[in-house]
């Protein structure tokens, strides 16, 4: 690529010391510089998340080992769920092409766009990285496990914000923000802008996402004091 | 949104309607005996016209001739029709069209969705069909009773007789409206009178975008599917020289591989062995004639083909003798890149080919000419041909492919799988398939009077035609101009007295495609930040020059001042802080945009976008903001971002890691202001994006006396 070298990376920003200004429009605040942080280039994450390094490390080797069952068993949502698929085969396609649960969408396939969120043991991965292997055992949560009635918090706050427009992406910016509000019931903008900073909107709701997780805590506070 | 079942063979519409002037004039409304009568019981519903089923249980169905792809046309269309129909809104439910003629866009005459037309374009004809079915239903209540209609009244889908206050659901008359024969002519409301258009209202697919219900073309599953990923020529036109699919063939799961006109197919039981059965293939390409394109060569030969004048788009009064007159001249040149679309989905295509029919579903916005296409390479006749318009993971354009290459790639692939077969790309396909935003390079020269106001303003654009080789090929281009080539150019809105606009169209085998805002996506960034440099080199403040240069034009001077006055344009910033404006007049909306925005460590960063459009009446103000916001941030991405460039024939770009989106960290605030107007509906999907880049670079002019002249911003442009 001939402007490699100099291409603009407004991640930089990111190291730029919070300042001060006598409006009150700027929107996003400036963010603070911490030690580890989204690495864009290479699809891994510093939140939470089964990086697409720490994945590899547990891949097992392609193909089927005949000395190996290759069943796998988890929980998605709540029930028992039990594969029989090559290990190595990525959560997301198990969800989609074996479960039939495709709320859980393909957008990358390198942990680049977050489309592919989903919670395990109640922390945010990208699941397009992650091999079944990995959730043996454990517990998987799809947008479809979120709430029965479109009843979570999110899910009422995206809906009287009209949060979505393709809507492609949406699955995966509510996974993202529900770990968010059950880690952070009362998320700054700058809290926002870095558990949400995974997932790419083509559409472009960011103003909508980050007001939606505001109103989404608010509500999910209202329900916690009655 | 219905599953694959629910939707499939819906063939209700037997007649196509009468279209004059635009609308629909008439009606099929089938007879209960007649053709037609069993879709109509086999659906949940009586059929009252092509555009709206009514059901037993006051289920209102209106159906879409347009595709959803995050416009918000699925909640804007039944607004309109429901605005005459007066239905319970809480009872309305929304259905894609089958491909039939009567679901024609009334402007372009076949069945899509593009160009920021579906409003303005289905602004009369969907009110006319609510109108309509609105008039048979009170009819069949009043027949019951054995009143005059025009004695009855309508309340939330309930028809009153307003003597006795006798009440008929309409899912109780239904049927018997089916029967009547369809007035014409209804009149319409005056639009001082709605209660619906107009009032911010809630999407209808949004629950479904929530919870994980929503269905999207890679989302279809039928029964017996086999799932195929192909192996793309790595430069484009490139064959299959040698194939070695031993190792592919060995993965567990895989059950075919197949040479298509697109490629090697990989067919297997699921996705993944798929792809990894892609990856074990071994292939010789014969590379072809392109293998030799170089994205800087091209900068280069577009820089030297400017300096020589093109074919003449526009042309008033005599520029080259104002130029020599001219106290100063100002010449400058912009480049902006070939860009994807990267919708958040990618691309992918389900088909059943059986003997004498062949079912799709995608997500498509352009089903007339894929069902032309596919029909071609099924050996079918089209009529045998259906396609289910899912919704859309995005579209940008890039699903209204004038080759239909998705879909006709996937019936070459039903073909070999003889199942029913689903073909996903992955992002690298998507990314690296082709059909981008045209490269292109403008070359201006300006003459400014000893006041400094501007006399003359050449353009010469280079850049390869989109119009080219579509159905839109015969009224898009004339005497070889691409009119999506110069537009946002050649029908500059600003009083200049010596215009000239000439165009290049070199040749080049990059396929390229309309991308949201098509040629404005260029020109919106080179016009308005070329005539901020006008501005400047004549002393003036660059938004009082363009409010004197728009006299003429009372809307785009409306919302120039209006985004100004918002934006506070003339109050200080805060020490480093630099403020920017464009206009640009697109899909016949006229928008305005400020831009403040800093540079830091050669980082751009943008704090805040006002904006301020006019596109006449509003159907739903609350998304006419959300495409203003989307375009702006889809604006901001070009601007900042991305580049599709070539080396060696070869895109050199694959995912979101070097073809990088805004983030929601770098997502400014944006404030959207609409001006209140009673003129038709005009464009919204588009318009938002090509007013971004420009303002932006001007704003970087404004803090760091550094012009941007190419795109995306480098940071070694800003030092």
């Amino acid at each position: 690529m001939p402007f490699e070298n100099e291409r603009l990376r407004i991640i930089a920003i990111c190291d730029v010391a919070p300042r001060e200004y006598e409006n009150e429009w700027i929107f996003v605040p400036p963010i603070e510089p911490v030690e580890t942080r989204i690495d864009f280039q290479r699809g891994a994450s510093n939140f939470r998340d089964y990086n697409s390094i720490q994945a590899k490390a547990h891949l097992p080797a392609r193909g089927r080992d005949p000395r190996r069952s290759s069943m796998t068993s988890f929980h998605v949502n709540g029930k028992p769920v039990q594969v029989d698929v090559d290990p190595s085969t990525p959560l997301l396609w198990v969800l989609r092409d074996s479960l039939g649960m495709t709320g859980t969408k393909f957008g990358c396939g390198m942990a680049l766009c977050g489309a592919c969120t989903v919670h395990l043991d109640g922390k945010a991965i990208r699941s397009c990285v992650a091999p079944v292997a990995r959730v043996q055992g454990k517990r998987v949560t799809t947008i479809e496990g979120l709430s029965e009635n479109l009843t979570h918090p999110l899910q009422r706050a995206w809906i009287e914000l009209d949060v979505p427009q393709c809507g492609y992406c949406q699955s995966g910016q509510i996974m993202s923000a529900a770990v968010l509000l059950a880690e952070n019931p009362k998320p700054t903008d700058k809290d926002i802008d870095e558990a949400m900073g995974g997932n790419i909107c083509r559409c472009g709701t960011y103003p909508r996402i980050r007001k939606a997780i505001h109103k989404a805590a608010e509500l999910a506070a209202e329900g916690k004091a009655k | 949104m219905s599953g694959p079942a629910m939707v499939g063979r819906r063939e209700f519409i037997k007649t196509g309607a009468a279209i004059g002037g635009g609308l629909l004039v008439s009606l099929y409304t089938p007879s209960p005996n007649g053709p037609g009568s069993a879709i109509a019981a086999a659906e949940n519903g009586v059929v009252l016209n092509a555009f709206v089923r009514i059901g037993a249980d006051e289920s209102v169905t209106v159906i879409s001739a347009h595709s959803e792809m995050g416009q918000g046309i699925y909640t804007s269309l039944p607004m309109l029709l429901n605005e005459e129909l007066q239905a319970d809104w809480s009872k309305i439910r929304v259905e894609a069209a089958p491909v039939d003629k009567v679901y024609n866009h009334p402007l372009f005459g076949v069945q899509m969705t593009g160009g920021s037309t579906t409003s303005p374009a289905e602004w009369e004809r969907y009110r006319k069909m609510g109108a309509t079915a609105r008039v048979m239903l009170v009819q069949a209540a009043a027949t019951k009773w054995g009143v005059e209609p025009s004695s009855c009244r309508v309340e939330k889908g309930v028809v009153i007789h307003t003597a006795t206050s006798k009440r008929a659901t309409y899912g109780s008359v239904a049927d018997a409206a089916a029967k009547l024969t369809p007035p014409a002519n209804v009149p319409l409301k005056n639009p001082k009178d709605f209660t619906l258009v107009g009032k911010p209202t809630r999407r209808l697919d949004t629950p479904s975008k929530t919870n994980g219900t929503a269905q999207f073309g890679l989302d279809v599953k039928l029964p017996g599917m086999l799932t195929a990923v192909v192996a793309l020529p790595p430069v484009f036109g490139g064959k299959v020289a040698k194939l070695d699919a031993t190792a592919a063939l060995k993965v567990p799961g895989v059950k075919a591989v197949e040479q298509v006109p697109s490629g090697v197919a990989v067919i297997a039981e699921t996705f993944w062995p798929a792809k990894l059965g892609r990856e074990k293939l071994v292939i010789d390409w014969d590379l072809g004639p392109n293998a030799g394109l170089s994205t800087e060569k091209m900068l280069r030969d577009f820089g030297e083909t400017a300096m020589k004048p093109g074919a003449l788009a526009k042309k008033t009064g005599d520029p080259e003798a104002a130029l020599k007159t001219a106290a100063k001249t100002l010449t400058a040149e912009y480049d902006v890149p070939y860009l994807a679309h990267a919708m958040m989905e990618p691309l992918n295509c389900v088909v059943d080919l059986r003997g004498d029919s062949c079912e799709i579903w995608t997500g498509t916005q352009f089903e007339t000419v894929d069902r032309a296409n596919a029909a071609q390479v099924a050996g079918l006749p089209p009529e045998k041909v259906q396609i289910h318009t899912t919704l859309l993971g995005g579209g940008f354009g890039r699903r209204a492919n004038p080759s239909s290459d998705f879909v006709v790639e996937a019936v070459h692939v039903a073909k070999v799988a003889k199942a029913p077969v689903k073909v996903v790309w992955t992002r690298e396909d998507d990314m690296r398939g082709g059909w981008y935003r045209p490269m292109w390079h403008d070359r201006f020269v300006a003459g400014l009077d000893a006041n400094g106001d501007p006399i003359a303003w050449t353009h010469t654009i280079v850049g390869q035609s989109i119009m080219q080789g579509t159905p839109f090929e015969a009224f898009g281009i004339k005497d070889g101009i691409d009119s999506a080539s110069v537009e946002g150019a050649a029908d500059l809105l600003y009083g200049m007295p010596n215009l000239q606009v000439d165009l290049h169209t070199p040749k080049i085998g990059v396929p390229v495609q309309w991308w949201r805002s098509v040629g404005h996506s260029h020109t919106g960034f080179s016009v308005e930040a070329f005539f901020d440099e006008v501005a400047h080199a004549g002393g003036k403040d660059p938004y009082e020059l363009r409010r004197k240069l728009l006299a003429n034009q009372p809307r785009m001077k409306a919302v120039l001042e209006l985004a100004a006055q918002k934006a506070n344009w003339g109050s200080k910033l805060p020490p480093g802080v630099g403020r920017g404006i464009a206009t640009h007049f697109s899909f016949d909306s006229y928008v305005a945009q400020v831009v403040e925005a800093s540079v830091e460590k050669g980082a751009v960063r943008v704090h805040r976008v006002v904006c301020a459009l006019d596109c006449g009446l509003v159907i739903n103000p609350d998304t006419v903001r959300a495409q203003m916001e989307g375009g702006i941030i889809f604006g901001l991405t070009a601007a900042l971002k991305t580049e599709i460039t070539l080396k060696g024939g070869r895109v050199e770009q694959s995912n979101f890691h070097d073809y990088q989106m805004l983030r929601i960290f770098e997502s400014p605030k944006i404030e959207v202001h609409i001006v209140p107007s009673g003129e038709s509906p005009t464009g919204v999907g588009e318009p938002g994006v090509p007013p971004v880049a420009p303002a932006l670079a001007n704003a970087i002019f404004a803090v760091t006396g550094k012009r941007v002249r190419r795109l995306p911003i480098r940071a070694s442009d800003l030092a």
